[in-house]
């Protein structure tokens, strides 16, 4: 009983001090941007934004959350904003890529794997590659490949867990179409990281 | 052809499944249907394997660069510092 009072009375008192912000939380975003859009000039301006648009928000900051968190879902917001953007002016490219991914990797006709696509054991199977920093670089360089729209989908779902209901409105596709990005991105980039590690 | 021959013979349709089952969810035909290819095919096994460390990979990845806590300039933070002052004190 004690504990619950302390919290609470912990959460209602979360407070805002906007002079602290840049101090406080300006690296922690950058890195949360980074990650997210791997562009440092995009990721900065992004930080700014950020705060100018808490700055502009703040009396509806009631203290629920901290500070951090509040914050960081204002970035997240402006992220999603740049992966739409991104994304909506693409669709025919994409559309393009999807064609060939089609015959590429699989065989038209029965489904098969084509030749040079085709998987094979090659060493991530079986023991841990986490951590291992070549291999690391192969993995950020395939993923920089992908279609700007597969790869917002891929990140939203794999680095911030969002659910799939949420990814397709916040992107504008189908609950089909998101399957099958899902897919067409992992066999792309398990592809890319075969072609690149063996 | 009948339907289940066709996915035990359809890899594009069993990664498709593999993929679905990973962060979704499958039916139970379609659970079943996939067990039918795997039972068969060596190549979407080995996919299946990999795609699940990619999956782990990838998270491992991006909360490792979260980690090595990335630093701004401390001229950009100090711009921004003032900017948001010239806010505060409109």
């Amino acid at each position: 009983m004690e504990t619950d009072k302390n919290e609470l009375t912990q959460t209602k008192s979360h407070e805002c001090n906007p002079r602290k912000w840049v101090s406080n939380y300006a690296d922690y975003l950058y890195s949360y941007a980074i990650t997210r859009v791997n562009d440092e000039e995009l990721a900065r301006d992004l930080i700014q934004e950020t705060f100018l648009s808490a700055l502009e928000k703040i009396d509806r900051f009631e203290g629920r959350s901290s500070e951090s968190t509040w914050l960081t879902a204002i970035l997240k917001n402006k992220i999603i904003d740049v992966y739409r953007k991104k994304s909506s002016g693409l669709r025919k490219i994409e559309a393009d890529v999807k064609e060939q991914y089609d015959t590429d990797f699989f065989n038209a006709e029965d489904g098969h794997w084509n030749d040079n696509h085709r998987p094979q054991v090659f060493g991530i199977e079986d023991y841990d590659m986490l951590g291992k920093k070549e291999f690391n670089q192969i993995l950020k360089l395939c993923m920089q490949k992908l279609p700007a729209l597969w790869l917002s989908v891929f990140t939203m779902k794999h680095m911030d867990d969002e659910a799939s209901a949420l990814i397709c409105e916040e992107l504008k596709i189908t609950n089909a179409n998101f399957w099958v990005i899902i897919h067409r991105t992992k066999v792309n980039l398990r592809s890319c990281l075969q072609k690149n590690w063996l | 052809m009948n339907e289940l021959t066709k996915i035990a013979y359809n890899c594009k349709k069993a990664t498709f499944l593999i993929e679905k089952k990973l962060i979704g969810k499958i039916t139970l035909r379609e659970k079943m249907e996939l067990k039918m290819h795997l039972a068969g095919c060596t190549i979407c096994k080995t996919f299946e394997r990999q795609s699940a460390v990619i999956n782990r990979m990838v998270k491992e990845l991006f909360s490792n660069v979260q980690k090595e806590n990335l630093k701004l300039d401390e001229q950009f933070k100090e711009n921004l510092q003032h900017r948001l002052e010239e806010e505060l004190n409109k």
